[in-house]
């Protein structure tokens, strides 16, 4: 939608970190275009279920094609979108529910087969569209409408669980800092394979963690992001390890294998290197 | 007379041995011009288990598996106390010698088939001994097996004289010991060879082939019985520029990433059976909101739940016809032969590109097992049908309008949002009263286009009383059809492979009927309740044992429910 389209009633609260995300993408977006003189057209947006997945509807200027599809399917829709036609540029645009509960199965799989889509999961710890419920990255303890006494499970630890599912390049940002995340999603976009760009993109409404995130001087809060050094190795898996243990929420690329090929180039290997009968040939296989 | 029919089962513990007799007994029969079908049952387990495989051999085309044996082959106890039973009056049976004794009773001889099998030399023809065996009990000419072998094993390679040699040997080995016990069923006529080439195929080739004939792009599936083997059929098969084909982690992946497939430009497919079908609910939906072609083979199997992996049924129909929430209504398109079986692929998928849209194919356990003797495909006589494609400038409005309109496919201009939720022309969600009115119309209203090749099969329409089968029971159903008119009940007949958009016409006919008998495989009688929901006076004949059903008890059945109807009129 590239006017506003008065039909179309959502919207974003005001100071939602998604409108940071969606300014990185459309900033990304715009720079690869030109980059490698692709049309917008070019682009495919796959979209979840929950106020990250609106973001499809609400992009500025040239229009790229969108799937808003099932709560929790991004990466299968994708993953049909991309190998239809390796030629598209996929980008994912999901958050903490639709990707890491209810989607959380598919990582995996895209990860071993290495699709060379770009996710960008937009985390809020916590369900807005359905006001304000626990979500995967909920903390432990923390009071939500249907955590009435506390949430007795553990907050799972997002950039941990990519590392260990054999995701080949990932990257943290934050909707804060827009012109920094616009160049993670651009490399991501870059990169030959399975990408997951995960954002910190807090939720004014239901869990307003700017100040957690960011830190505050005056009331003595530290900060827990920061910037990963800049003399650190991206393609030291073990590297990555060790960072994340570290705690705080580091941002920028967190792993990146140079070395994995990605599934379409893998599958036209094969296609080259096989030899198919042709139909004919096929069904004369079937003669009596 | 001369025999223009017979049926050998071969049962025993599970294993390829069993099927590969009966479709060698099935291959060599068929190369001399007799018709074929072959039916295969297994546990769902990879080794072992009780088994069984027979071939129904006939001059004419064979229309179901067959109700009584003429030859049982038992390997073992379990298998002769399990199947003797079926062995018709002056049937004979082979036993294993070698397994296990019985006294002699007028109908069974003891072969030491693997002792004879090593005495050739070749431990591995323990088939041709058996078939050396059945071609003496049906009076075979002699000359068949001895030619076939050697066509068959005429490879090219070093070893072949031997194992022609070793395999002709387990032929007249084998003849030899049927001759010797006394048996004999009598002289088998002599074949009155179809016209054309033929093939043998089975049900779930014959789909894969269909599909790739209709110009298939994109394949994702899961494994699954009894949907597995189409799966390995487009792996080894849809591979080359433009093509993919995937083993996906789940069926809620597969249905999707063909979701993904179709909204990028391709023809997409996936196969699965029940369990895989219920997961691929909400796809379906997607599909149906979102207006993108794709086509889901359903084989069907014994449920609900995990159900019978291996056993048969129609129980899927009613799954089929609303498989998600919300208002739909999904084409479906049932096989009812293995030949059907390829033609069902090919509607499928120009359906799906006609009203752009998911089409489910209905097939069932029997026929992907089965191998049959069709005529050869045309392939040159198909038409592949392809979506229109949206070719103009940007700020298009994909979803205006009653009916289909060009669809947008990324890379070319059109740019949209295809979305599950409701949406505006452009695909922006909105929850507008008349746009949720205006929309679900549409949607609706694209199934119009599919009554325009509406196709049926009719005979003895001045009568009352219809026979309408579907799907997998097609064959039986028209094997005691033809039995019943020939001896002459006064029955009409109607048949068609769209179970939804139902041929209006055929719809209008049935209406007018006192009786319209559904012969289908399952409790709730599904396709009969469909019927008498559009008003038609349709009862159901169920089975639901994880079978086919017997020719036999078909004839029962419709006769005793064409008595009853014709009571209650003199009663009136």
């Amino acid at each position: 939608m590239s006017k506003k389209n008065p039909e179309y009633d959502f919207k974003w609260c005001p100071g939602c970190g998604d409108f940071g995300v969606k300014r990185s993408i459309e900033m990304a977006v715009e720079k690869r275009n030109i980059q490698i003189e692709a049309p917008m057209e070019n682009n495919v947006v796959v979209a979840g279920i929950g106020c990250s997945g609106n973001l499809v509807h609400l992009l500025d200027g040239a229009q790229p094609f969108g799937i808003h599809g099932l709560h929790g399917r991004t990466l299968p829709v994708a993953f049909g979108v991309k190998m239809g036609n390796p030629d598209l540029n996929v980008l994912i645009v999901s958050g903490d529910g639709d990707f890491l509960s209810i989607g959380g199965e598919h990582i995996a799989p895209q990860a071993q087969r290495n699709l060379d889509v770009t996710a960008v999961i937009m985390d809020n710890a916590v369900y807005g569209l359905t006001k304000g419920q626990s979500s995967p990255t909920t903390i432990f303890g923390e009071v939500t409408p249907s955590t009435p006494y506390g949430k007795i499970e553990s907050a799972l630890d997002p950039l941990d669980v990519y590392l260990s599912l054999g995701v080949n390049f990932i990257a943290s940002g934050f909707s804060a800092k827009p012109r920094e995340l616009a160049e993670l999603i651009h490399q991501a976009m870059d990169y030959k394979g399975f990408s997951i760009v995960h954002v910190q993109s807090p939720c004014p409404t239901y869990k307003d963690t700017f100040e957690v995130l960011k830190g505050n001087a005056k009331k003595e809060i530290a900060p827990l992001v920061y910037d990963v050094p800049k003399d650190y190795d991206s393609t030291d898996k073990q590297k990555a390890r060790e960072l994340l243990g570290k705690g705080g929420i580091p941002l920028g690329v967190i792993y990146q294998n140079p070395d994995a090929q990605s599934l379409d180039q893998r599958f036209r290997e094969v296609s080259q290197k096989v030899k198919i009968r042709d139909l004919e040939a096929q069904v004369g296989a079937f003669a009596i | 007379m001369a025999n223009k029919d017979f049926v050998v089962r071969f049962a025993g513990e599970g294993g390829g041995g069993l099927v590969t007799s009966a479709e060698l007994l099935a291959q060599v029969t068929a190369q001399v011009g007799y018709h074929v079908q072959t039916y295969v049952t297994f546990p769902s387990q990879i080794m072992g288990g009780p088994t069984f495989a027979q071939a129904r051999i006939s001059t004419d085309p064979v229309l179901s598996y067959g109700d009584d044996l003429d030859v049982l082959v038992a390997f073992d106890r379990e298998a002769y106390d399990t199947h003797q039973e079926e062995v018709r009056e002056g049937g004979v049976v082979v036993y294993n010698s070698e397994d296990f004794q019985l006294e002699a009773d007028g109908k069974s001889f003891g072969m030491r088939i693997d002792e004879l099998a090593k005495s050739t030399g070749n431990a591995r023809a323990a088939n041709m001994v058996l078939l050396g065996a059945i071609s003496h009990l049906v009076n075979m000419p002699e000359n068949y097996l001895p030619e076939f072998v050697t066509k068959r094993f005429t490879r090219g390679r070093s070893g072949d004289e031997e194992i022609i040699k070793a395999n002709i040997m387990a032929l007249s080995l084998g003849r030899e010991e049927a001759k010797n016990s006394g048996f004999s069923l009598g002289d088998l006529a002599d074949p009155m060879p179809p016209r054309g080439d033929q093939i043998m195929i089975k049900g779930n080739d014959a789909i894969a082939i269909g599909a790739i004939a209709a110009g298939l792009d994109l394949f994702v599936g899961y494994p699954i019985s009894p949907a597995t083997t189409i799966l390995q059929y487009m792996e080894r098969n849809l591979i080359g520029p433009g093509k993919f084909v995937y083993q996906a982690s789940s069926e809620i992946e597969s249905i999707n990433a063909i979701v993904g497939g179709g909204f990028s430009g391709r023809k997409a497919m996936t196969s699965t059976a029940g369990p895989g079908f219920s997961l691929m609910s909400e796809g379906l939906g997607l599909a149906w909101m979102a207006e993108i072609p794709v086509v889901v083979v359903d084989v069907q199997r014994g449920g609900p739940a995990t159900g019978l992996p291996t056993k048969t049924e129609q129980s899927d129909l009613l799954a089929a016809l609303h498989p998600a929430h919300g208002d739909v209504s999904m084409p479906i398109i049932a096989a009812g032969t293995v030949e059907e079986c390829y033609h069902a692929a090919i509607l499928a998928l120009n359906w799906a590109e006609r009203y752009q849209g998911p089409v489910i194919l209905l097939s069932d356990h029997a026929l992907s097992e089965q191998a049959q003797n069709i005529p050869r495909f045309e392939l040159d006589k198909v038409v592949a049908e392809k979506r229109k494609v949206y070719q103009g400038q940007n700020g298009y409005e994909r979803y205006a309008g009653i009916g289909v309109s060009p669809m947008p496919i990324p890379g070319g201009p059109g740019a949209y949002v295809a979305n599950a939720s409701e949406h505006d022309g452009v695909g922006d969600t909105t929850h507008l009263p008349n746009r949720h009115i205006d929309m679900t119309e549409r949607r609706f209203s694209k199934l119009k286009l599919l009554e325009e090749d509406a196709v049926y099969e009719r005979e003895n329409i001045d009568e009352r009383i219809a026979v309408m089968t579907w799907g997998g029971s097609k064959g039986a159903t028209r094997e005691a059809y033809n039995l019943m008119t020939s001896e002459g009940s006064k029955i009409a007949w109607y048949y068609t492979m769209q179970l939804n958009p139902l041929p209006p016409k055929l719809l209008e006919e049935l209406k007018e009927k006192d009786l319209v008998l559904i012969p289908e495989l399952n409790y709730l009688g599904q396709f009969s309740s469909i019927l008498r929901s559009k008003g038609v006076k349709a009862e159901s004949i169920t089975q639901y044992d994880g079978k086919p059903f017997k020719v036999r008890d078909l004839v029962k059945a419709i006769t005793g429910r064409v008595q009853s109807h014709d009571k209650e009129l003199v009663q009136v």
